[in-house]
């Protein structure tokens, strides 16, 4: 009869044995070539993707009838080339995603360290802080600030930044919580090391592993808010393409039928959150076991 | 063997496969056993040696990554192995029971000590609720747990250790089995309250007929409750037999390092002597031998080949090399190679 | 347990004080609130009236007194474009969004215990590769898009469902799917994980060693104890699904508080959207107090932690 008897520990062996095995190449090749794509959006894009022909709005995808190889994609209402500004478009999720998860991951990661070595009064801060900003909900905290500071795509990095670095804060606390103990850093308060020479040379290092597998899980959820934002309308102002903001104007279209204004858009977060996710997936299992807790 | 003995084990292995199968470590390997009822078996090893996946094999509780691939298990002249699931089922519990290590970890934090006495008897003898209840109460009892009726109600949190090692051992006994076998029960208990739960096992032992299985690595508690001792070696039986007959003139190299480690006080030596090396890796045995990297007598034979079961006095038996040569050991040997 | 309760009540008290200061702040870190605070298109006039009622030339700590004194009485201020008080609005907005998070709750636990259960006890088999890849996708894919792909079958090409409005139950069925998905993959997740933890456990082998059938051992035994976590995130999510539903409600444009935080910001009434955060924050903390009393009455172990 089966059944799963003895030290099954918290991290069940199902995990491992049945998780990912190898690399995850295809999300890897995905991340890159969305990434190459944004760096060469010029040469690649056939259209501009911010002005648009009135003669050739809502055209369809070109292989369906009434649509033409000029506008591979097909084009929106205001006639913009689909395919030229999903091009685009990955030039934003990709700066403002990662920008903003590497500021939130600064942020944390700092403070977390912060918070975590140093303990006391400014532990409690920190942490009453983090507390109470991870009770408001991403988005919703998101949506107030870009009410407070208007949308701008720095702005929007910011914001981002400042909504999602709690999540890095504490789970890098609970990192060097336990580090604290480790013989390495007694060693180096015992010979002296000041705080700040122990928390750069020996809290960091360590705790990197769990910052990047953090952000990649994060870069996801990052790029999924920054499409909400656009989708809302205060995301990054138009006319520049944000895939949210092309779902926002395709649902204009969508009650006639012109799919193709939202499956698009929607496919490529999609695809970025997933490689994303899978990535990160793989990076959990690889470079700390431990951290399958997040 | 005259008599049919309540549980016989024959060229017993059991093995666990990796997920691809390259790697097999042999947790138990050709291991004979026997238990006449009412008696007391006491198996000894390092951890790693196999005790408790041996404990598992008897009541057919492995994970899905293990295989038994030989042997035969008679428990009064079935053989278990052949028994089907839903057959096994109405064994454990009722026929043979089994009580682990940690008590605070074996009971259900949610449900009430008297709903989990209680459960073997409702699934195994249809008992209801109420009635169910009230022998779940006379369990109590007998294990000697002060206020049975008011700890039926209670949670197992609010019970000390030593009670919630009652508590379970009640529950192994609920049902009247013929065989009990223990995993350590006393390594997380307090020392003091190891005696009277030894005690205890004792007499529900004469009072119940059982034959008591006591998987340790503590030959002290051995040598209080067993009458029959088995050495576990790296998923080998390396030497069983009668425990008087072994404590007072062990044949198997490991058995006398183990019992010289005990400290005595009436010893002249200083230093306690330990047994050198690691225990090995039951995945990538060495030829021959499994203890002979560590074994302070080891023969070039030994190293070799794997020694044969060899009789000894008063039905022992030696897994070694030595016994057979006859050098020294006070065994005779049946076995000449 | 009272002493756990009135620590814990302290403790929310706390966070309730630190968010309404955090949400002050905020407002005012641009420096000059009065865009934010006074209407659009409004005279200089106006302007200075509203700088006086707020106090807006007072020192922060008197500003912030009175901010905390209007909020004690449930002075959340006022729509600029209904004209009404704001916490008047939420609260007649406020069942919708719940409706619809219980309903996505409901869809959400119904998919992903059961799945996670199934995936726990056939770990590593099909039905467990088919729960990852359900996860997977699940926390992948943004509820939004989700509503518009729903919208785009069932209302466009199959003409089954309406599209926007409530109403009636056929309304309520796109959203609360698209809702839902994203946290029946995260129950699933949880409800897997934490039935493999409690598969795990001693005493479900005493169990087992009882001889037990499987499914009582399954049902009875490792159910509810796996069971405590996913519930504990179930009422958190309840009340985050409420508050992320901003989304899906723009979407399907229904009546709820997400779709009031959306006017909000394209009617530029900066009153509610202030409001909204206030009262999301403030009911995320208030309901993680109820849960975690809830927790302490139900599990019986937490009670004797002084």
């Amino acid at each position: 009869m089966a059944m799963r008897s003895e030290a099954v520990p918290l991290t069940s062996r199902a995990d491992r044995v049945r998780g990912l095995e190898g690399f995850p190449l295809l999300p890897v090749l995905i991340l890159v070539g969305v990434a190459l794509v944004a760096i060469f959006a010029e040469a690649l894009a056939p259209h501009d993707p911010e002005v648009g022909s009135l003669a050739a709005r809502f055209r369809p995808p070109a292989w369906q009838a009434g649509g033409s190889v000029e506008y591979l994609l097909g084009t929106d209402h205001l006639g913009r080339d689909v395919l030229s500004r999903l091009i685009f478009g990955a030039r934003v999720s990709m700066v403002v995603g990662f920008t903003a998860v590497m500021v939130a991951g600064a942020i944390g990661t700092g403070l977390g360290i912060v918070s975590g070595y140093l303990g006391g009064w400014v532990d409690q801060v920190i942490m009453r802080v983090t507390d109470t900003w991870l009770a408001l909900p991403a988005l919703t905290f998101a949506i107030f600030l870009t009410a407070i500071v208007g949308p701008s795509e720095m702005n929007i990095v910011i914001i981002l930044g400042a909504v999602y670095w709690t999540r890095y804060a504490r789970v890098i606390r609970g990192e060097v919580l336990s580090l604290k103990q480790r013989e390495f850093v007694r060693l180096a308060i015992v010979a002296g090391c000041s705080k700040g020479t122990i928390m750069r040379r020996h809290i960091l290092p360590n705790v990197l592993n769990s910052a990047i597998v953090l952000g990649t899980l994060m870069l996801g959820v990052v790029i999924v808010t920054e499409a909400s934002l656009s989708f809302l309308g205060v995301g990054v102002p138009p006319p520049k393409p944000a895939w949210g903001l092309m779902l926002a104007d395709g649902k204009k279209g969508l009650m006639v039928g012109y799919w193709w204004l939202t499956v698009l858009p929607g496919s490529c977060i999609m695809l970025m959150v997933l490689s994303a996710n899978l990535l990160g997936d793989w990076l959990r299992v690889k470079l700390d076991p431990q951290l399958r807790q997040l | 063997m005259s008599r049919r003995a309540l549980l016989e084990l024959q060229n017993l292995s059991t093995h666990y496969v990796s997920a691809k199968g390259t790697r097999v470590v042999r947790a138990v390997e050709d291991v004979s056993l026997r238990v006449e009822a009412g008696e007391t078996l006491g198996i000894v090893g390092e951890s790693g040696s196999g005790k408790s996946t041996l404990a598992l094999t008897i009541l057919r509780l492995l994970p899905p990554a293990a295989r038994i691939p030989s042997g035969r298990m008679l428990f009064e002249g079935e053989d278990l192995l052949q028994k089907s699931d839903a057959e096994m089922r109405r064994v454990r519990g009722k026929r043979i029971a089994m009580i682990l290590q940690d008590p605070m970890a074996s009971l259900n934090p949610l449900f009430t000590i008297g709903d989990q006495v209680a459960e073997p008897l409702r699934v195994h003898e249809g008992a209801t609720r109420a009635t169910a209840w009230r022998r779940a109460c006379d369990l109590l009892k007998a294990v000697r747990i002060p206020s049975p009726q008011a700890r039926l109600s209670q949670h197992p949190h609010e019970m000390s250790g030593g009670m919630r090692q009652r508590i379970v051992g009640a529950i192994g006994i609920s049902c009247g089995p013929r065989l009990l076998i223990a995993d350590e029960p006393t390594t997380s208990l307090d020392l003091t309250i190891q005696a009277q739960y030894l005690n205890l096992l004792r007499e529900l032992q004469r009072a119940h007929g059982l034959a008591l299985i006591f998987i340790t690595h503590n030959l002290g508690i051995v040598a209080k409750m067993c009458d029959q001792l088995a050495v576990m070696y790296a998923g080998r039986v390396v030497e069983q037999g009668p425990v008087r007959q072994i404590f007072r003139a062990p044949g198997h190299p490991y058995t006398r390092a183990l019992l010289s480690s005990i400290p005595r006080m009436s010893d002249g030596r200083q230093r306690l002597s330990a047994i050198d090396g690691q225990p090995p890796d039951l995945s990538a045995l060495p030829p021959g031998c499994a203890f002979a990297p560590r074994c302070p007598s080891a023969l070039d034979q030994c190293r070799e080949v794997e020694p044969p079961e060899v009789a000894g006095a008063e039905n022992s038996c030696v897994r070694c090399w030595l016994a057979t040569s006859g050098s020294g050991r006070g065994n005779v040997g049946n076995g000449a190679l | 347990m009272t002493r756990y309760i009135t620590r814990r009540m302290a403790y929310s008290l706390l966070s309730l004080v630190l968010l309404s200061l955090t949400i002050f702040l905020f407002v005012r870190i641009t420096g000059d609130p009065t865009t934010l605070l006074v209407e659009p298109g409004a005279s200089q006039a106006d302007i200075d009236a509203m700088r006086e009622r707020f106090g807006l030339d007072q020192p922060i700590w008197v500003q912030y007194a009175s901010f905390m004194q209007r909020l004690a009485h449930g002075d959340l201020g006022q729509s600029f474009y209904y004209r009404t008080p704001v916490l008047e609005l939420y609260l007649s907005r406020l069942p919708n969004s719940l409706l619809l998070a219980l309903a996505a709750m409901v869809f959400s636990l119904l998919i992903g215990v059961p799945s996670g259960i199934l995936a726990a006890v056939r770990v590593g088999r099909f039905w467990d590769r088919a729960g990852k890849v359900f996860a997977l996708l699940g926390l992948s894919l943004p509820s939004f898009w989700v509503g518009l792909v729903l919208i785009l079958f069932f209302s466009v090409y199959l003409e089954w469902l309406p599209s926007s409005g409530s109403g009636t139950a056929w309304h309520l069925l796109m959203p609360a799917f698209a809702l839902g998905w994203y946290f029946a993959a995260a129950h699933m997740r949880l409800t897997r994980s934490s039935m493999l933890e409690v598969l795990g456990s001693d005493y479900i082998k005493l169990a087992r060693l009882k001889g037990l059938p499987e499914s009582l051992v399954i049902a009875k035994h490792a159910f509810k104890n796996a069971l405590i976590p996913v519930l504990t995130l179930a009422g958190i999510n309840l009340v985050i699904m409420i508050n992320v539903a901003v989304v899906v409600e723009t979407v399907f444009a229904w009546p709820g508080i997400g779709r009031l935080l959306y006017e909000g910001i394209t009617f530029r009434d900066f009153p509610v959207v202030q409001g909204v955060v206030l009262l999301a924050g403030g009911m995320i903390v208030i309901v993680n107090l109820l849960i975690d009393i809830l927790y302490a009455v139900i599990d019986p172990r937490i009670r004797l932690e002084a």
